[in-house]
């Protein structure tokens, strides 16, 4: 790889400490009303890291994530609950515990999904979610079915009520950060990528397509897990229509797409900008008003940047560094080559 | 749950499912047509079957149309919505076409569940008519008339799909764009205008198709997660792209629901239809008619 300019490369390792800093000290800082948002924000941007993990990586779309987040706040509500366990700090250590069920959940189904390819793969993803949908209905005995489970009150004191939640997310949404990092620079992502780009040259070119990608989907699936029960412990309960929800999956696929598909930042900045957006419409939610404003926002995202805001910017950037005759390289941020350019 | 495993149960189930199923494959066709030429999953197409469902609702209620005769006014009108959405949201998607449809269409479905939510609200609407309170009887099992006339205007329609598809000009230009598009363009086909037009056919079919399911089920601006999810599975089990496939696909999966949910497994139809199709993905991940997914070029 060329060598980059010593600027560039500090400050490719002073954006991420910066923005973390800056994620560290925002609740301290903060407007207290901004907590809910901050909460929200955190939660969606580690899932769409995780979900960026197997499909941004991968190029296999799936619209099923929210099985795995279903499978991690069922393990957290459900063990807690028969349990009898207390609320309070205690319980974030189930987070992990459903992050592993979610991960051990997604080698039987993707052994299954990963059979089909392209097209099919989408749809059977999304397939998939309404599957566990119903069982989580029916499956009274386990989950309550529809009347849901209630998990332990936290019993923190509502001055600084968001707070554990919140560093707690930060925490795992730096871990999945690190991964998708360690991925995307390892021998293995390279392989993932050369899936996305070809999957059957891939495979002449000697990487174990089969493996790879069930790996990085139970990858995947753990951090999801996690999501889940974080999720599900900060509402206090579960429902399947809440948790097995396709719609989640999708808004978590618009923002890895608003922030750039495959790329370690994108997924983060899409998070912030769509829930923010979110947060901010929700409030005035009136039936219907809601859905348009979101599909508004897809159609624009997906015609107007459906290389997403990290490759636009970093196009912008770099046309703008070449103009001014600051001799930068030609090599973008992520250092990517512009897209997939297929079919 | 009792749990009745006579014939007559079976053969109500089967009968029952033939009939929805035929309304399933118009809605399924559509969708399966524009996979198979335009090359997109089009997920609006449940937001289309309610649209059209709620427009049948409209031309009953405020113009006393019939249902049936409504089709003469509502499958022109969403024709002429498929024209204007393929050349707004569906042409310009130029690259990852099948990547970005589904989330594009994806928008359209949620621009179409909020605006039906503004008008309508979210309370649960059924068409009605007299053919859907009034029925007859086969075995001991009570029809109502409207299956029967959907299961007629759904034959109908797709013979007439089939006779354009099979034995005119322009079925031949369709099924050339379903082979290869790149070569039907290069033979001097029209791509975009067949791709148009072909588009526009599938959200007219899946009208006709919205007017049967609201005559049958009642319906929300919410119903087409569910609606979706049925038809993708059918044309998964069909075979993606395949016109046959979507009517042979329906009627299978009506068939598995009714069957199992007329023998007492009411709650499970769907798990043991699901169930099934992930079978059937580990043997023949291609469907019944597909064809294997190979390279792009």
């Amino acid at each position: 790889m060329k060598q980059q300019p010593l600027s560039a490369r500090t400050l490719k390792i002073a954006w991420p400490l910066l923005l973390l800093a800056a994620a560290t000290v925002f609740p301290l800082v903060a407007d207290p009303a901004m907590g809910n948002v901050a909460v929200l924000t955190l939660l969606y941007a580690a899932a769409a890291v995780s979900w960026n993990i197997f499909s941004g990586y991968t190029g296999y779309i799936s619209l099923g994530h929210a099985t795995f987040f279903g499978f991690g706040a069922y393990t957290m509500a459900i063990i807690s609950v028969n349990q009898h366990l207390p609320g309070g700090f205690g319980l974030f250590l189930l987070v992990p515990v459903a992050g592993v069920v979610a991960a051990l959940v997604a080698i039987p189904i993707g052994w299954i999904l990963l059979r089909t390819r392209g097209h099919a793969f989408v749809i059977i993803t999304l397939i998939t979610v309404f599957i566990f949908q119903l069982l989580a209905t029916n499956l009274r005995g386990l989950t309550e079915g529809s009347a849901g489970i209630f998990l332990p009150f936290t019993g923190f004191d509502p001055d600084w009520f968001l707070l554990p939640f919140y560093y707690i997310e930060l925490g795992v949404l730096v871990l999945a950060v690190l991964v998708s990092w360690y991925i995307r620079n390892s021998k293995y992502g390279l392989g993932l990528l050369a899936i996305r780009d070809d999957e059957d040259r891939a495979e002449g070119l000697g990487v174990r397509t089969g493996g790879s990608k069930l790996i990085a989907l139970i990858i995947s699936a753990f951090f999801m897990g996690m999501v889940g029960a974080i999720h599900a412990y900060f509402l206090g309960a579960v429902y399947p229509q809440q948790v097995f929800d396709p719609a989640l999956t999708i808004i978590i696929v618009l923002m890895a797409f608003l922030g750039g598909l495959g790329t370690l930042s994108g997924p983060i900045l899409g998070a912030v900008v769509l829930e923010v957006a979110q947060q901010y419409f929700g409030l005035n939610s009136q039936i219907g008003y809601y859905q348009i404003v979101l599909g508004a926002l897809f159609l624009i995202v997906m015609l107007l940047l459906p290389q997403g805001i990290v490759r636009s910017l970093a196009r912008l950037w770099n046309a703008w560094r070449v103009r001014s005759g600051a001799g930068g390289s030609p090599v973008a941020p992520e250092r990517q080559p512009a897209v997939v350019e297929k079919g | 749950m009792t749990i009745d495993l006579s014939p007559i149960n079976i053969f109500d189930g089967i009968l029952g499912g033939i009939l929805t199923g035929t309304i399933y494959a118009l809605m399924a066709t559509g969708l399966s047509l524009i996979f198979g030429v335009l090359d997109i999953i089009d997920v609006a197409q449940a937001g289309y079957v309610i649209l059209a469902a709620y427009l049948s609702l409209v031309l009953e209620q405020a113009f006393h149309i019939d249902l049936f005769l409504g089709l003469l006014i509502t499958m022109p009108l969403m024709f002429g919505l498929g024209l204007l959405v393929e050349l707004v949201f569906i042409r310009p998607i130029k690259r990852d076409r099948t990547q970005l449809s589904i989330l594009v269409t994806f928008g359209i479905g949620l621009l179409i569940e909020g605006l039906l939510g503004i008008k309508f609200g979210t309370t649960e609407q059924e068409l009605k008519a007299w053919y859907v309170t009034d029925g007859f009887k086969v075995a001991n099992f009570y029809i109502a008339y409207v299956y029967l006339f959907a299961f007629i205007l759904a034959v109908v329609l797709l013979a007439a799909l089939f006779f354009l598809l099979y034995r005119t000009k322009f079925g031949r230009s369709v099924r050339a764009l379903m082979q290869n598009r790149t070569a039907a363009q290069l033979i001097g086909i029209n791509v975009e205008r067949v791709s148009a037009i072909t588009f526009a056919i599938g959200v007219a079919l899946t009208a006709a198709g919205g007017m049967a399911y609201g005559a049958t089920t009642p319906f929300n601006n919410n119903s087409w997660y569910d609606i979706i999810t049925r038809l993708f599975a059918i044309i998964i089990l069909g075979g993606l792209g395949s016109v046959p496939g979507a009517l042979i696909g329906a009627i299978i999966m009506l068939v598995t629901f009714d069957v199992t949910s007329a023998v007492g497994f009411t709650v499970w139809s769907p798990v043991v239809f699901f169930g099934a199709l992930a079978l059937l993905l580990l043997f023949r991940p291609q469907g019944i008619f597909g064809q294997v997914a190979t390279r792009k070029q």
